[in-house]
């Protein structure tokens, strides 16, 4: 491709052939910096506050006490999470948006468990019981889209997208169903006298266990997908389904067993939401992440854990955004911007990553 | 009692952001974008207009003014084009330019777009520093809803057919060309050309890259039409945070629908909008939950089609060959 400018020096797109990388890292690097610095400006512009102000607004939002520390650890291992449930399909080319759907699917599957057998089974058994359940509900969201995908090619992008709206209905359903008290169009704190089917918590800290259980899972998948057969099989399976099906691999099989993986784990998050954390449901409970942690595991190249690393950076952005968006009673809607604005530079660098541009003398 | 022809004019209503979407949509789709910002377009489109006719409001107030009708409706019009034309050409820097990921460029700008819509309709009033207690655009909204003045007079057919503002019937007509041209111009087969396979197309000579932006800004502006109608006629000019809801999600579902055909969108938007505000209609006594579960009744007619489309496989009914795949010339 060649764009010839006026002055006829040709400007030329080449396919680097590898890039060390540590230049890749500081590509990455000045991207981020770059979209931090136009995220100044536009706090600037909409603020008038000095810029070094804001970053200490936004730093804050974070470390400013222990418990804001914890909140921000219990978001980032959530998005890490579903971050988490999302790569390996991803590694296989499968564009699973449905995220949301089976996160939400886990939560109304633990909810209830929670509600009816809070009040018959003993404790241990009412969380054994709802975990199995969101795996298994967050497992089916997931089948369903694959099984079409694998027998009869279906798309799964838009499938994905769907199923969303079907697990967020369902769980408006329930909701309703479930009021307490009735006509509040709220279900309330679940077993909140008896606290059957929550989680125990790890000492004084509420939000430990979720943290460890992301921790837990990073390590899990970055096995899964770097030192196990089945890790092997999606990668290839993604690079090319001909070269899969030459060597003996059955894809259908491989996506199959992909996305029951991928949502099962959301279904995990959901879980972790309802009975570890939250202890009640609503429509809103996954607050958009699981679009997020498509764009958490794109931005990490589907490493575990650089996912660690940009789920950090994008809940510590939102949480800092929040804070200087309540300093300055701006809406709360502001640090989706500010985190968009550092996606859009984070994926817009990686063209630089893979080819570079070669300013050539005029030929011939 | 139910009224066929209240029911009827509640649907459209509700179609007409379906529809304009699914246009857009449908033509981005085309040239082999899979734009998921349509939702976060949507919410641009809305708000751009939005701040535009505040702005020309107030100034009105301050000047103790009439509304020009003329520009009334133009000040908003064009900043709604202009703000989705913005992020048209954003996404397509993205994905053509810088070949980022289709999805996942869609699905940040829908996180950007809904998020700009929210903040500048929760801060619009704090950052001007303006009197007024909440965003409502009402002389605005009523040049916006000006309906025909027969329409009035001719009792069920009027209130069926001729009771909306002009951005309705522009939709329509709207759905009309972008079929006309998709099926039977040059520029459409060409388009669609790029969007079966880029390859071939290149080397028929046709410009991939000026096809594939020509389609998604154009595509991007019709979509935000969709959000301004809401905002400007639906709502009657009153802007709510996140009261647009998954509307522009259901329009990318109606694409699908259609099976990639505008001109089907018009009936098909009105069954959706009809589906959407079914449950306001159906007796359910007591049992409040289950209107929940008839809200479903679009997304699972939408996963119907779309097996039932991967199953039978007709070639006619395909998404776009190269639908989501991004194109380089080099990688051949």
């Amino acid at each position: 491709m060649k764009n010839k400018t006026k002055n006829g020096i040709g400007l030329h797109i080449v396919k680097r052939d590898a890039i060390p990388w540590y230049k890749a890292m500081g590509i990455r690097g000045l991207a981020l910096l770059i979209s931090i610095a136009v995220c100044a400006i536009v706090t600037w512009a909409l603020t008038r506050q000095s810029p070094l102000g804001v970053m200490q607004t936004i730093f804050l939002g974070s470390f400013a006490s222990t418990r804001r520390f914890w909140v921000m650890m219990q978001d980032l291992s959530v998005l890490l999470l579903i971050s988490l449930a999302m790569a390996p399909a991803f590694r296989m080319r499968f564009w699973n948006i449905g995220g949301e759907g089976q996160v939400m699917i886990g939560c109304l599957a633990t909810a209830a468990c929670m509600i009816n057998f809070g009040k018959s089974l003993p404790n241990g058994l009412v969380i054994l019981i709802s975990l199995i359940a969101a795996v298994c509900a967050g497992g089916i969201w997931g089948l369903v889209p694959a099984v079409c995908k694998a027998k009869w090619n279906t798309n799964e992008t838009l499938f994905t997208l769907m199923m969303n709206y079907v697990a967020i209905q369902l769980c408006a359903y329930f909701i309703i169903i479930w009021e307490s008290p009735k006509g509040s169009g709220k279900v309330g704190i679940i077993n909140q006298k008896s606290h059957a089917g929550w989680l125990p918590t790890i000492g004084k800290y509420k939000y430990l266990l979720t943290v460890i259980v992301a921790a837990a899972i990073t390590v899990f998948i970055f096995c899964y997908m770097n030192y196990s057969k089945h890790g092997y099989e999606l990668a290839v399976v993604g690079e090319s389904q001909k070269t899969a099906k030459y060597v003996g691999i059955s894809v259908g099989k491989v996506i199959v067993r992909t996305m029951v993986l991928s949502g099962a784990i959301c279904g995990l998050t959901g879980f972790m939401l309802v009975a570890g954390s939250d202890h009640t449901i609503t429509t809103t409970l996954a607050s958009g992440r699981g679009f997020t942690a498509v764009l958490v595991a794109w931005m990490a190249k589907f490493n575990p854990f650089g996912m660690i690393f940009t789920s950090f950076l994008l809940t510590f952005m939102s949480k800092g955004a929040g804070e200087v968006a309540s300093n300055f009673n701006l809406n709360e809607s502001f640090s989706d911007i500010l985190t968009s604005i550092i996606i859009f530079f984070l994926i817009g660098c990686e063209f630089f990553i893979q080819y570079r541009i070669v300013r050539q003398k005029e030929a011939k | 009692m139910f009224n066929f022809d209240i029911f009827f004019q509640s649907a459209v209503k509700q179609s007409i952001p379906l529809l304009l979407g699914s246009t857009g949509e449908t033509l981005t789709e085309k040239s082999g974008n899979l734009n998921l910002g349509i939702p976060g377009i949507m919410y641009v489109g809305a708000i751009s207009g939005v701040i535009g006719s505040f702005f020309y409001e107030n100034h009105l107030n301050a000047a103790e003014a009439a509304i020009n009708p003329f520009l009334g409706i133009c000040i908003p019009l064009l900043c709604s084009l202009l703000g989705s034309l913005l992020m048209g050409l954003l996404y397509c820097f993205l994905t053509v330019n810088l070949r980022a990921n289709q999805n996942v460029t869609g699905l940040a700008m829908t996180t950007f777009g809904v998020g700009f819509g929210n903040f500048f309709g929760g801060s619009l009033i704090k950052l001007t520093g303006s009197s007024v207690p909440s965003i409502s655009l009402r002389e605005t909204s009523k040049c916006f809803q000006k309906t025909l003045p027969f329409a009035d007079r001719m009792g069920v057919v009027g209130t069926m057919f001729f009771s909306y503002g002009f951005l309705a019937y522009a939709a329509i007509v709207i759905a009309i060309c972008a079929a006309f041209f998709l099926r039977k111009t040059r520029l459409g087969l060409q388009l669609r050309a790029v969007g079966e396979n880029p390859g071939t197309a290149d080397a028929a000579g046709i410009n991939v890259s000026r096809y594939k932006y020509a389609a998604t800004c154009i595509g991007s502006m019709i979509a935000g039409l969709g959000g301004l109608y809401y905002v400007m006629d639906y709502a009657s000019g009153v802007w709510s945070n996140n009261a647009f809801g998954d509307r522009g999600w259901l329009a990318i579902a109606l694409v699908i629908f259609t099976v990639w055909k505008p001109d089907f969108s018009i009936l098909a938007s009105i069954l959706f909008g009809g589906l959407y505000i079914l449950y306001l209609y159906i007796p359910t006594g007591t049992n409040m939950a289950i209107k929940e579960i008839y809200k479903m009744f679009p997304y699972l007619v939408t996963i119907a089609v779309l097996i039932i489309m991967s199953v039978r496989n007709r070639k006619e009914n395909q998404p776009p060959a190269a639908l989501g795949l991004p194109y380089f010339r080099e990688d051949r």
